[in-house]
């Protein structure tokens, strides 16, 4: 096991930097040149651009670029943005903190509701209960994130006034509630399906068969039996979707003009901000690695059959 | 100069699209206001973003930053409606015989928010400290009519000097600028911020300046919430004609302005400087009479890019041929909502020299005489253009109404080119790419006709991107720039853009207008020709 962690671990280092190199590269590909753009469609002053450029170190090689953006991680630097030139660091202990909030929350909430739905589903499959949870899962993963949100948005803000259209400050959970339930709709989808599937195929399992023979109160059979046996595949996709959930609020964060992860990426890839969405990136890459290593991780917690030398 | 109003170049994508679809509800708006108590402090919120970068004038020329810049400074002079100067922070600003040297008299008794005294130095050490290219002010290139420029910011190498010798004080009250060609409407460039003064400590800590400015504006500076709020509060010892009716103003910061319209709408926020375009559509109907459509000096146009195969040798006609093709009023109707106003000329409304219908016939729709031009002018090469535009932005549905009217009066074929976002945009168009027109747009940087003439025309000229150049144009702008008056080089402008007609640097589409709305909580909410709000006129009710 502790072999198994610690080979894991140093996996994770080719992918840090190949994933940093790509999306370093990535940036620079872009059309549109960030100083350039700090003029707008003005003209821009060809001195004040080059002394820009040098002063934000863009005047180097793309290699020596990347190096230098690579020692200063190591120092816990992630460089200073070109317009402005303030720390990225800010920026980004700025914002995750709030996404690290609203995903958690989203994340809870498919977690739970998903699951629940997805048990409700399997065990009365075929019945009432099963299809309208089929008709609901189908209905959010078809309508697009952006409707449910700006639906979500104008019913309960616009048009009830339960709460405001928009976060007034991000760092309250209670007006988070809105865009998180909103962020966690697809998640939710897929986990009450995956459940659903998984139950109703283990419900006539050998040993559900056993569990039933042997008199067992149906509450333990379901979740002790049933449920730990069927939620690896359910595990695989609530760990994944940590880092989706943390990165992928673009759209929910903007609508509801949440000041997370989301929104910063977002912005920063207008502005071609390249070390804000370099440093993004690698922090959710970090979020997803360790995310996959802990489901791993949890496979064997949930099945014992499975062992890591 | 405002760099095009961030606002709108900050991306609405594909979300804002739909929200059309998804709203339709309105709002009814009482009119009981009457009998409402007005609160004289009471905080104005605003619906704005995150500025790009620290507060400091010479530095900041998106629409999030000027807008905070402008609520906390006041210039040496300022405009009305009708384009003439008004003297705000200076007494006078007069310029010799030969308009090259100008003595600026400041009203005595100004002081920074801080409580050190405006002086004339306020102003002269800070244009030069700004100049300076190490201390990476984006605006210091508006410094370059003065006597020295070219000293302390050259084109190549270090500085020679740190101030520019034709700035020179004369005493507390008074200070000369030599310029180094005589421009009768110099005093109209110094509305903009980069001639905002500053007082000393801000030359010697530049960035904690920035992220406190201390001015001598109407209000003065309170918080900066990185990107949730700026917040300003009126100051009591301001000085100028322009005193705030309100407590304050909370800048409140947007990533998305369809955000910012639904926050309008329940009245979250007090006001918004345009209302996203998926709302143009429905935004009377939400606000009723607190909706507000306004003039201002901003203008839309196509431009040929001249250096392509297809318009470098073109017969002027063929080019007049396809103004004349374009239907304005229906576009303006139908894909505007009646947003926009027909462009009759090159300049926008509301500048001094600005003249009705200087195109002409040209910018009328006439099919048959728009077909008969390009058949005169021999025709499109390959019968085909297209015209370049952001697609981070909502151009396409304008872009294909202007040419399915082209394709539709004359046979010409025409098709949208976007480019991914403005900025991928700006830059085919700074590497002279353009494969065949594109769509451009100006806002006023100072409301003279010269701006929008001899900066976007004149041969050579940073702002000149289809590489137009006309030595008659040329000639008769350097005829108006060297005239006694503004008012005789207003009217030498107007006969260089009558001189457009004959070249057509670029086909005049619509007029801009500020399309916005206010919240129940205020009243008074205006915006000036330069599209920014007027924010101490605004007044508060009481809270019921």
């Amino acid at each position: 096991m502790g072999r198994y962690v610690a080979r894991r671990l140093l996996q994770m280092i080719p992918v840090f930097i190949g994933t940093t190199l790509l999306i370093f590269l990535m940036v620079n590909v872009l059309p549109g040149d960030p100083v350039r753009a700090l003029w707008g469609d003005k003209p821009a002053d060809p001195t004040q651009l080059a002394q820009l450029r040098h002063d934000r170190g863009l005047d180097l090689p793309l290699w020596q670029q990347y190096l230098h953006y690579m020692g200063g991680l190591f120092k816990g630097d992630f460089g200073n943005t070109i317009a402005g030139n303030r720390p990225v660091l800010d920026e980004i202990t700025q914002a995750f903190p709030v996404s690290i909030r609203l995903a958690s929350m989203a994340w809870v909430f498919e977690l739970v509701v998903g699951i629940s739905l997805g048990v409700l589903a399997g065990v009365r499959r075929g019945r009432v209960v099963d299809n309208l949870v089929t008709l609901f899962t189908l209905l959010v993963i078809s309508v697009p994130i952006f409707v449910i949100g700006l639906g979500a948005q104008l019913f309960f803000g616009n048009q009830l006034g339960w709460v405001t259209p928009t976060v007034q400050n991000s760092e309250s959970f209670g007006q988070l509630l809105l865009p998180a339930i909103v962020l966690g709709m697809v998640g939710l989808a897929y986990v009450a399906r995956l459940t659903r599937t998984s139950i109703a195929e283990n419900r006539s399992a050998d040993y559900m068969r056993t569990a039933v023979a042997k008199g067992l109160p149906r509450g333990r059979i379901i979740s002790r039996h049933l449920l730990r046996n069927s939620l690896i595949p359910v595990v695989t996709y609530l760990g994944t979707d940590v880092g989706a959930l943390m990165g992928g609020a673009v759209i929910t964060e903007g609508i509801f003009n949440v000041t997370g992860v989301g929104n910063l990426l977002f912005t920063a890839l207008q502005r071609r901000e390249g070390a804000v969405i370099v440093g993004i990136v690698t922090v959710l890459v970090l979020v997803y690695l360790v995310a996959s290593l802990v489901v791993d991780l949890l496979y064997a917690v949930l099945d014992p059959r499975i062992r890591y030398a | 100069m405002r760099g095009a109003k961030s606002a709108k170049w900050v991306a609405i994508a594909g979300i804002t699209a739909l929200a059309a679809t998804a709203c339709g509800g309105s709002s009814d708006s009482g009119s009981d206001d009457g009998n409402r108590k007005i609160d004289p402090k009471g905080i104005v919120s605003y619906a704005n973003g995150e500025p790009q970068n620290a507060l400091q004038p010479s530095n900041t020329m998106e629409a999030y930053g000027s807008v905070v810049i402008d609520s906390l400074f006041t210039g040496l002079v300022h405009y009305n409606k009708s384009g003439d100067l008004t003297y705000e922070n200076a007494e006078s600003v007069k310029p010799d015989a030969d308009n090259k040297v100008w003595t600026v008299k400041l009203k005595p008794g100004w002081k920074f928010h801080n409580g050190e005294a405006v002086t004339a130095k306020s102003y002269v050490n800070a244009w030069n400290w700004a100049a300076d290219p190490k201390n990476g002010q984006q605006n210091s290139s508006w410094y370059r009519d003065i006597v020295g420029y070219d000293k302390v910011h050259p084109a190549k190498g270090d500085a020679k000097s740190d101030s520019m010798s034709g700035l020179k004080v004369v005493d507390d009250n008074t200070f000369t600028i030599t310029l180094t060609d005589g421009i009768p409407y110099y005093a109209y460039k110094l509305v903009y911020s980069p001639f905002f003064p500053l007082p000393s400590g801000a030359l010697k800590d530049p960035k904690g300046y920035g992220e406190k400015p201390v001015g001598n504006g109407p209000y003065k500076f309170k918080s900066w919430d990185h990107k949730k709020s700026i917040q300003v509060t009126a100051f009591a010892g301001y000085k100028g004609a322009n005193k705030p009716k309100n407590g304050g103003i909370n800048f409140k910061a947007y990533t998305q302005p369809t955000g910012a319209y639904n926050d309008l709408r329940s009245d979250n926020v007090d006001t918004m400087p345009l209302v996203p375009d998926s709302e143009l559509a429905n935004y009377k109907d939400d606000f009723g009479d607190r909706a507000i459509t306004q003039d201002f000096s901003a203008i839309n146009t196509v431009n040929p890019a001249f250096y392509t195969k297809t318009f470098k040798d073109m017969d002027v006609k063929v080019i007049q041929g396809l103004s004349m093709a374009i239907d304005r009023d229906t576009i303006a109707k139908t894909t505007f909502y009646g947003t926009r106003e027909s462009a009759t000329g090159w300049v926008a409304k509301g500048v001094k020299g600005y003249q009705k219908d200087a195109c002409g016939e040209y910018c009328k729709f006439n099919p048959t005489k728009a077909k008969k031009l390009i058949k005169d002018g021999g025709g499109v090469p390959g019968n085909k253009i297209s015209i370049q535009y952001n697609a981070d932005q909502p151009h396409e549905a304008w872009v294909t109404a202007v040419c399915n009217s082209i394709t539709k009066a004359t046979g010409v074929k025409c098709v949208g080119d976007p480019k991914t976002d403005f900025q991928a945009d700006t830059e085919v168009r700074d590497k002279k790419q353009v494969k065949s027109m594109y769509r451009s747009g100006w806002v006023l940087d100072y409301p003279f006709n010269g701006n929008f003439l001899a900066d976007l025309y004149g041969t050579g000229v940073d702002g000149n991107k289809g590489g137009f150049s006309d030595k008659k144009f040329d000639e008769l702008t350097k005829q108006a720039d060297h005239a006694k008056t503004i008012d005789e080089s207003a009217a030498l402008y107007q006969k260089a853009e009558k001189e457009l007609v004959n070249t057509f640097p670029g086909i005049p589409l619509w007029y801009n207008k500020i399309n916005s709305a206010y919240s129940k909580n205020v009243k008074d909410v205006k915006f000036d020709q330069a599209g920014d709000p007027v924010l101490t006129d605004i007044q508060v009710y009481e809270k019921k």
